[in-house]
């Protein structure tokens, strides 16, 4: 029988002690979806949990017009996507957060969470990453910003230090003539760990796009930003070729393995697939058209 | 006591503007109908379920809500291996750890005798048994128990398997027929040797039995046909996916009396093969079968009982064990995989000529896969002269299979009813038309050799080709209707029950069947009939088996058939004695007693049953009366699809767009729970079809063994599932009763495979048709 201290701070000071007294031991729980099943399992041996659903800075959304948004990373996906402000502005963060596990899952699971898990089919990292990101993470030594797109670093496992916690997403205001959107693919219509998906979000101009951001789930180590694709965009005419072009870069650059989900070759088609309906609802997203 | 008909009127009980179920009607949901002419007071009628109340407010007792004062928790420690011989397992340090009771392994149990046990639904070698439950020398699969645990709860009981040391030699592993089958593979059992054609040969070999059937001349047929289409399939072991896990709590007294509660198909089953097992008489156990969540031929067999009765004799106390959903998946019988041909020929006329098959089944560890009756069922719905079936059970590197809904039949029918269609469409004939023309009727002789007695494979047929789906109109791009018919028995076996009739007029009934599918209603429901009260004035209960007469396994779509038809006895020795007690009353004899619709009248005078039972006392005491049956006379169900999908080219993800099972019931008793029966083997069969699959790794285990990703359907994957009822009348029962609970499992893989091959041209040899696997498909084709 394994016994396990249990903490609550309501400070982010009280929280950052705690990780600062029990390092590696510790643990942060938000809503507990992947750390209590893990655990349970037997997969990981730490003895402290800490919960962080009372430290005030891990619980906002604010909103800032010119700056963006906030996002504390133990808000659970519910308050996301029943925020009119984050509908209006982040749709492909709604698309993300309404289809992680189902109502009840949705009820406790946080988007923090999801990332720190570090799964590589994660489904709120991809539009994270096209939305461009930050994570603020402190400890008491300090606070840095990390991209999203640098957070994970294997399955699994992520860029906090021992003693850090994440404890927002900062996510740039959206501009106008700018459209994002995730898809993912799963056999089953719900409650389904993604064997692909893509995240994506792009700015147009004059008819062509000014630029593009491209990520993937599932089809690599880490979720995978594919800078080729966005490349693909940037300067093109607004059309399907560029699209095209974009969505065969996503495919060269997935690196999937074959498993129960899926095979290599299956995952690299899916890429493509996904990339490509997902920029078309992007560039619908923005205003635009696909000529 | 005919009832058929092809007349697609509705008859059905259900308000015109509701689902079976009240709920109401999604767009484009047609009302179940039910084709049928006959009616009868209570037999056909939706009361509400007897059981229904404890069911929805969650007051139901299944095994892991059961707590005994006193009680150990068990663990069973299971093989991470495929295939390995024990070197040694050393217990010791779990037997001193804090907390723990008592640890068992295979040396715990007496020596196997060598002699068959019936272990449900047929005979199987005891030694089989014996080291199912607990491995003895070798491990031959993954999730195969080694030892058990008692400790004082759960955690420390896991703790404790886990400090159990075994020393293994991991064997080469065969996950397929195939495989096993080739002539180099080492054998899983050193003393298994071939039986073939139905003698023990002394062939040493993993196919433990091979058979044949045959009628006509093949090889004539082929050559009278204009067509012959011959391809292959594979599929891919399924699991039964009931939610319940299984569990058990065992209390062995120190007066010898062992007492077990569990979820069971079949509380006899369990007292007698532990009986068998631990060589203990039968008289010595009694089986309480606690409310059961699901078994669909999964929870015939016996794992944990004899584990737990020997931990609990061991300690003295009870000792309940309960199943994790990864111990389900990897140490219960799953359905077998299957390897198999199918070749088939008709003439220009659309007569089918010959038809020959060879199937393969992996039966598991242990021999006995189902697939002889796969064998028998797979060109059942067809009037063919010439015939030649192959079956091949070999034992593979898997958990030993059990029945699931018509086992064996589902693989079958993947096969032949795909090479069908692929026939009909070479001849250009409707494929409904094509299975009409030849189809089996009373009179047709099956390839294993009974001829079918009245059957209603043509009428099913008739339905589909005249219900409205089949003439709707697909509405877009890469969509396809596919159909297929299949075949499922009914077995008799034996059942027990008692009618106490109590001084309110109602009647207690007890019975053994445990109830998976609604039968406490059915069977109630037909002894309401005989009495002429109502269903809702029978309360039926299930009770142990020191308390009724013996019952078979609920198995084999026989207990609405069997037990009810006991209940009808039962209810018949009832209504004699009423007429005698009525008798008494006004002084006539008996035989000048009247007896209709609940109502006794000699001569003017009449009485109610009920104010008749209030005079028991008075006429001679209690009225009671039991009945016991071995009843002949089965009927088999044919059941048939009507199937549309979309297939997404890009993804190869099949969309279920409409989806109607049409199924012979002979007599529907209660048509509501018959719907469900219909509704929940075609989700069975929808999931079968479309992703559910054990995922092995090179190293022969298991790598989905969870509910995550281990996909059945949600409903969000399915559409309304329709219904169409169609009666053609057992004449081998009272009420017209056929099997109803498994044939509507048959069809959906083949009627979803030949859908999509209309809606995009892959033709899918193999399941499940996953994503990956389409797109695979079309991408090639």
């Amino acid at each position: 029988m394994h016994w396990i201290d249990y903490y609550r701070p309501s400070t982010l000071e009280a929280c950052l002690e705690a990780f600062a007294k029990h390092g590696a031991s510790a643990r942060a729980l938000a809503g507990g979806t992947d750390l209590l099943v893990q655990m349970r399992a037997g997969r990981l041996a730490n003895n402290v949990v800490v919960d962080v659903k009372a430290v005030p800075e891990l619980n906002e959304i604010r909103y800032e017009p010119g700056i963006g948004l906030t996002l504390g990373a133990a808000v659970p996906c519910y308050r996301i996507y029943g925020d009119p402000t984050v509908q209006r502005e982040y749709p492909a963060l709604i698309d993300s957060v309404s289809m992680i596990g189902g109502t009840q899952i949705q009820g406790r699971a946080s988007v923090g969470g999801n990332l720190c898990n570090a799964s590589p089919s994660a489904d709120a990292v991809p539009p994270l990453i096209a939305l461009g990101a930050t994570c603020r993470v402190a400890s008491v030594a300090g606070e840095r910003e990390i991209p999203v797109e640098d957070f994970c670093t294997a399955p699994g496992t992520n860029a906090l230090g021992e003693r850090e916690v994440l404890v927002s997403l900062n996510l740039p205001a959206p501009s106008p003539d700018s459209g994002a959107c995730y898809l993912r693919f799963i056999p089953r219509n719900e409650m389904d760990i993604a064997v692909a998906g893509a995240g994506v979000s792009v700015r147009l101009a004059n008819g062509c796009f000014d630029s593009g951001r491209v990520a993937l789930a599932a089809v690599a180590a880490t979720p995978l930003l594919v800078p080729e694709a966005g490349a693909a965009l940037g300067g093109q005419p607004g059309g399907r070729a560029a699209i095209a072009a974009a969505a065969a870069a996503a495919k060269a650059a997935a690196r999937p393995i074959s498993d129960m989900r899926g095979t290599a070759e299956y995952r690299g088609n899916l890429c493509e697939v996904l990339t490509r309906r997902a920029l078309e609802k992007a560039v619908e997203r923005a205003g635009g058209t696909l000529g | 006591m005919s009832t058929s008909t092809a007349e697609p009127t509705s008859t059905s009980a259900a308000p015109a503007d509701k689902s079976s179920n009240g709920a109401p009607r999604r767009d484009g949901y047609e009302p179940n109908m039910v084709l049928a002419t006959q009616t009868f007071d209570v037999v056909g009628t939706r009361p509400v379920r007897h059981d229904g109340a404890d069911k929805v407010t969650g007051r139901a007792l299944y095994g892991a809500d059961l707590a005994l004062a006193g009680t150990l928790h068990g663990a069973i420690l299971r093989s991470p291996h495929a295939h390995a011989r024990i070197r040694s397992i050393d217990t010791s340090r779990a037997e001193q750890m804090d907390g723990v009771h008592a640890v068992v392994t295979a040396d715990d149990l007496p020596e196997a005798e060598d002699k068959l046990v019936d272990v449900g639904e047929g005979d199987t070698r005891l030694s089989y048994v014996h080291g199912n439950v607990l491995a003895k020398g070798k491990v031959l699969y993954q999730g195969h128990a080694v030892a058990g645990v008692a400790a004082r709860n759960q955690h420390v009981a896991l703790e404790a398997a886990n400090a159990i040391v075994v020393d293994y030699e991991p064997l080469p592993s065969y996950m397929t027929a195939p495989e096993a089958m080739a002539p180099d593979a080492e054998l899983l059992h050193s003393d298994l040797r071939m039986k073939e054609f139905g003698e023990q040969t002394d062939k040493p070999s993993n196919v433990a039995e091979h058979f044949h059937w045959t009628a006509g001349d093949v090889a004539e047929g082929f050559a009278a046909s204009d067509v012959v289409v011959e391809r292959t399939f594979d599929t891919s072991t399924v699991h039964q996916g009931y939610i319940e896990p299984h569990n058990v709590t065992a209390l062995w007294n120190h007066d010898g009396r062992l007492h077990i509660w569990c979820s069971t198909q079949g509380a006899f089953v369990v007292r007698d093969v532990t009986s068998k097992i631990l060589e203990v008489p039968v008289s010595n156990i009694k089986v309480t079968p606690m409310e059961i969540g699901g078994g669909f031929g999964g929870k015939i067999p016996v794992y944990m009982e004899p584990v737990a009765a020997l931990l609990s004799r061991k300690t003295g106390r009870p000792v309940k064990i309960v199943m994790s959903r990864e111990d389900v998946f990897t140490g219960t019988g799953p359905t077998p995989g299957s390897h198999s041909r199918v070749k088939v020929g008709a003439s220009a006329d659309g007569k089918i000529q010959a038809m020959e098959a060879t199937l393969a089944y992996e039966a598991g560890a242990y021999p006995g896969s189902f697939v002889a009756p796969g064998g028998m069922c797979v060109f059942a719905a067809y009037d063919c002269a010439n015939l030649s079936v192959d079956c091949y059970d070999v034992v593979v590197n898997k958990p030993s299979s059990a029945a699931y809904r018509a086992p064996g039949a589902t693989q079958a029918a993947f096969a032949a009813e795909q090479v069908i269609d692929e026939i009909a469409s070479k001849l250009g004939l409707d494929p409904v038309d094509f299975r009409l023309r030849n189809a089996a009727k009373e009179g047709t002789r099956r390839a294993d050799g009974p001829k079918f007695r009245r059957i209603g494979c043509e009428e099913v047929l008739q339905a589909v080709r005249d219900h409205p789906h089949y003439a709707a109109p697909l509405t877009g791009p890469n969509q396809g209707r596919g159909v297929a018919v299949g075949f499922w028995f009914n077995v008799g076996l034996e059942s027990s029950c008692t009618l106490n009739v109590n001084t309110d007029g109602t009647v207690h009934l007890v019975e053994g069947s445990t109830d998976i599918g609604g039968t406490r209603t059915s069977i109630a429901m037909q002894a309401a009939e005989v009495l002429g009260i109502a269903a809702e004035e029978i309360l039926p209960e299930v009770v142990d088996t020191d308390s009724v007469g013996f019952t078979s396994v609920t198995g084999g779509s026989r207990t609405t058939f069997a037990t009810g038809w006991a209940a009808h006895d039962a209810a018949q020795k009832i209504v004699a004695e009423m007429r005698a007690r009525a008798a008494k009353l006004w002084s006539v004899e008996a035989d000048q007693v009247q007896h209709a619709k609940g109502v006794y009248s000699s001569n003017g005078n009449s009485i109610a049953f009920r104010d008749l039972a209030a005079m028991s006392s008075k006429t001679g005491g209690p009225v009671s009366a039991t009945a016991t049956v071995k009843p002949r006379g089965v009927g088999g169900s044919f059941s048939a699809n009507i199937v549309d999908v979309e297939v997404d080219p890009e993804t190869g993800k099949v969309e279920i767009l409409r989806f109607t099972a049409v199924q012979d019931v002979g007599k529907a008793v209660h048509p509501s729970y018959v719907e469900g029966q219909m509704q929940g083997g075609s989700v069975q069969g929808i999931g079968w079809a479309l992703n559910e699959e054990y995922f092995m790794g090179a190293d022969g285990t298991m790598k989905n063994s969870s509910l995550l990703d281990y996909r059945m359907p949600t409903t969000l994957d399915l559409p309304m599932i329709d219904t169409c009822i169609v009666e053609v009348a057992n004449p081998g029962h009272p009420f017209g009763v056929r099997g109803v609970g498994e044939a509507n499992i048959v069809p959906p893989p083949a009627a979803i495979a030949n859908a999509i091959h209309r809606a995009v041209g892959a033709r899918m040899q193999r399941l499940p048709m996953s994503p990956p696997a389409v797109w695979a498909e079309v991408a090639g084709s």
